[in-house]
């Protein structure tokens, strides 16, 4: 019903009729367009996504300037005194860390050059897997936490989300709300506590699941059906943890919605109509219901990551967030600004996302600058 | 929460046929319990958190080998002991040569780590580490974050849109990432009220967000009009007008927060980078995957600073639940 032309007339409707200073402005036209453009939420929702991204990176570039300490020059001098074995590359690193940093330049300068390689998404050498780039470290790793926490998300969304809305709705068994009761317990634990005892119960206790990792150790990747079989073995445990914990949050947003929806005057009149239960709950109640979920998709993915961080640490999963644990623990900086930035722009990147086709799943919901 | 349960029993005996004199039970308690009855969640939570820190004081004041039990003053030959009372822990067969006797029943309550660290020590020292971190974090966001708020909604303008701008990059950034970094850039080891001073510098804008849309609302309602004009300053009006009506949001806010912030610093800690030196839970959690206790078999290790966590946590999820009851009236069960 709402397109996004609507939604972009009605801001500018908005701004003139509420507005006295646009109609006084009104004969410039050029602020006519700049109130209209800024005025429209899909340009001021973009706008903040990239104020988001900007502040996360100048964070980035700033605290280590202030703190006073060169984790890299500090990074290097461990590995030199410890003869490790990137000995062999220190020369040559050396000097691609002091051209990319360019300590020798104003702050100015290596604040720009910084924003540049940010633009184009350019992470730098990392220093722990020394010729290896941060980008191709992150394109690694960043394949198993996309297919662990999309299947994770989509199960969880689904099953919390019916859940909650058979919670909420009052001609359900009274049975199913004490059934559900471990699952809210579970969303108040956090989700590595449960990988922790998951792991214990099926992985030690009646090994049934393998312990740790993404696949088998000394396999290598390929597109065998033992190999996927393994890859879901292995992502049983690590998932279960995510979910168990996540079903409850869908399912406490659902079942508040549910219980609001049921109030509604729409649905006394399909009560009235005599229409099927089945249908009543489906069509009508579920159906109103359920776009706000929507939203608590957006608000999930953050905390939901940051959760799978740490499970995938517990797991040793090869995910973004066990790569993240190793580079904090040897201190490779430039890889993990590399993994913050790269969950910061795509968790903003999602938010910005699911805001902006917010309102073309839900008619009642138009985001005039009112 | 037994204590609860018989208090209810109690009083509800001593009320009825005391009817005449209007006695303590009847004064103080029996509106207590009677909430209670209605809002259980709130009570029950309340009452695992009471029990949870009844628990460790009478511990902490208790228990003898609190002091070298944590620095590892336990013998080494008793490392990777098995709580003491469990009998049927088939350790006590290595153990055997080393010992005359078995160790007395409440020699480890909770067993030691492969440090030989006593773990009821360490685990009675952890507790109000943790809780403390998001103690402080809490207090000082929810702080932060009505401030900030009240000073956005009543006034407005410029200011309004600065702690919007604030509060919409806030959000969107994930905290714990930003504390990773400020942590790493500090290079060095934050001690418990350090990381809860960290947490709320994150952690103030979920605050300020549902703050400031509640005084929006507030400052629209006709009583708050009716004030302004009969004279009454900002100040006055938002700390005796607004303030009453706000505590609901503000303490669900402040109970989130620090459930929040204490899910941070276990997190913040189990990643490696917390106080070394500290035995927060956080940092127990830490030595667990880094020594492999799961894999060793060594239950005892991760199992009572779970269940320390999962109480903190359950207990602050009833009390939100119930908070929310409080304020939202149309939740209410009806009776």
């Amino acid at each position: 019903m709402a397109s996004q032309s609507d939604i972009g007339a009605m801001a500018s409707e908005n701004e003139l009729n509420e507005d006295g200073s646009a109609s006084s402005f009104g004969a410039n036209p050029v602020w006519v367009f700049l109130s209209a453009f800024f005025g429209n939420f899909v340009v001021r929702r973009v706008l903040l996504f990239l104020l988001t991204v900007w502040v996360a990176a100048t964070l980035i570039f700033i605290l280590p300037r202030l703190t006073g300490q060169d984790p890299v020059k500090e990074k290097l001098l461990l590995e030199a005194q410890r003869g490790g074995s990137i000995q062999s590359g220190m020369n040559e690193m050396a000097q691609i860390y002091s051209e990319r940093l360019g300590l020798n330049q104003p702050i100015l300068v290596q604040y720009r050059n910084y924003m540049y390689d940010l633009l184009r998404l350019d992470f730098g050498v990392s220093i722990s897997y020394f010729p290896r780039t941060v980008n191709d470290i992150i394109a690694d790793s960043i394949i198993w936490s996309i297919g662990l926490m999309g299947t994770v998300i989509t199960m969880a969304f689904l099953l919390g989300t019916m859940a909650g809305a058979l919670l909420g709705w009052s001609r359900a068994p009274g049975w199913l709300s004490y059934a559900f009761m471990p699952f809210l317990t579970f969303s108040a634990i956090p989700q590595y506590m449960l990988g922790l005892v998951l792991m214990f119960i099926f992985a030690v206790g009646f090994n049934w699941l393998p312990l740790f990792g993404a696949y088998e150790p000394g396999t290598l990747p390929n597109l065998s059906l033992d190999y996927i079989l393994q890859v879901v073995r292995h992502a049983i445990l690590p998932g279960l943890a995510i979910l168990l914990s996540a079903v409850g949050f869908w399912a406490i947003g659902m079942r508040g919605m549910m219980i609001n929806t049921q109030g509604e005057d729409f649905m006394i009149q399909a009560d009235a109509k005599g229409l099927k239960g089945t249908r009543i709950f489906f069509r009508y109640a579920l159906r109103n219901a359920l776009l706000p979920q929507v939203t608590g998709l957006a608000i999930s993915f953050g905390t939901l990551l940051t959760g799978a961080v740490l499970v995938e640490v517990l797991f040793l999963y090869p995910g973004l967030g066990n790569t993240l644990f190793q580079a904090i623990r040897v201190s490779d900086f430039f890889q993990i600004t590399g993994i913050v930035m790269t969950i910061v722009i795509s968790l903003s990147f999602m938010t910005m996302l699911i805001d902006l086709i917010y309102p073309l799943i839900d008619p009642r919901v138009s985001y005039s600058s009112s | 929460m037994a204590q609860e349960v018989v208090n209810t029993g109690t009083s509800g005996e001593q009320s009825l046929p005391g009817q005449e004199s209007g006695g303590f039970y009847e004064e103080r308690l029996d509106p207590i319990i009677r909430y209670g009855r209605r809002n259980p969640s709130l009570l029950v939570g309340l009452g695992m958190l009471f029990g949870l820190l009844l628990f460790v004081v009478i511990g902490t004041l208790a228990y003898p080998n609190m002091g070298d039990g944590v620095s590892g003053g336990a013998p080494v030959r008793d490392k990777s002991h098995p709580p003491s009372w469990c009998t049927w822990c088939d350790k006590w067969a290595e153990y055997e040569e080393k010992y005359d006797e078995r160790p007395s029943f409440w020699r480890y309550p909770m067993g030691t780590d492969t440090q030989s660290r006593d773990l009821f020590a360490v685990n009675l020292q952890g507790v109000p580490l943790t809780l403390g971190t998001g103690l402080i974090a809490g207090l000082l966001s929810v702080g932060v974050g009505t401030t900030m708020a009240f000073f956005a909604a009543y006034y407005r303008g410029l200011p309004d849109g600065v702690v919007r701008l604030l509060t919409d990059v806030g959000i969107s950034i994930p905290g714990l990432l930003v504390l990773i970094i400020i942590r790493i850039q500090l290079g060095e080891e934050l001690n418990w009220w350090q990381i809860g001073v960290a947490l709320a510098f994150v952690g103030w804008v979920f605050t300020a967000r549902t703050v400031r849309s509640q005084v929006l609302v507030l400052r629209e309602s006709p009583y708050v009009e009716i004030a302004r004009q009969s004279g009454a300053g900002g100040l006055t009006i938002i700390f005796r007008e607004m303030m009453p009506n706000l505590i609901p949001y503000i303490t669900a806010s402040f109970v989130a927060s620090v459930a929040g912030s204490i899910l941070a610093t276990i997190g913040l800690e189990a990643l490696g980078l917390g106080d070394f030196d500290a035995n927060s839970l956080g940092m127990t959690i830490y030595w667990v995957i880094q020594f492999g206790a799961i894999t060793l078999g060594m239950w005892w290790w991760w199992l009572f600073p779970l269940v320390a966590i999962v109480i903190i946590f359950v207990s602050l999820f009833m009390i939100s639940a119930g908070l929310d009851e409080w304020s939202n009236p149309r939740l209410r069960k009806q009776v």
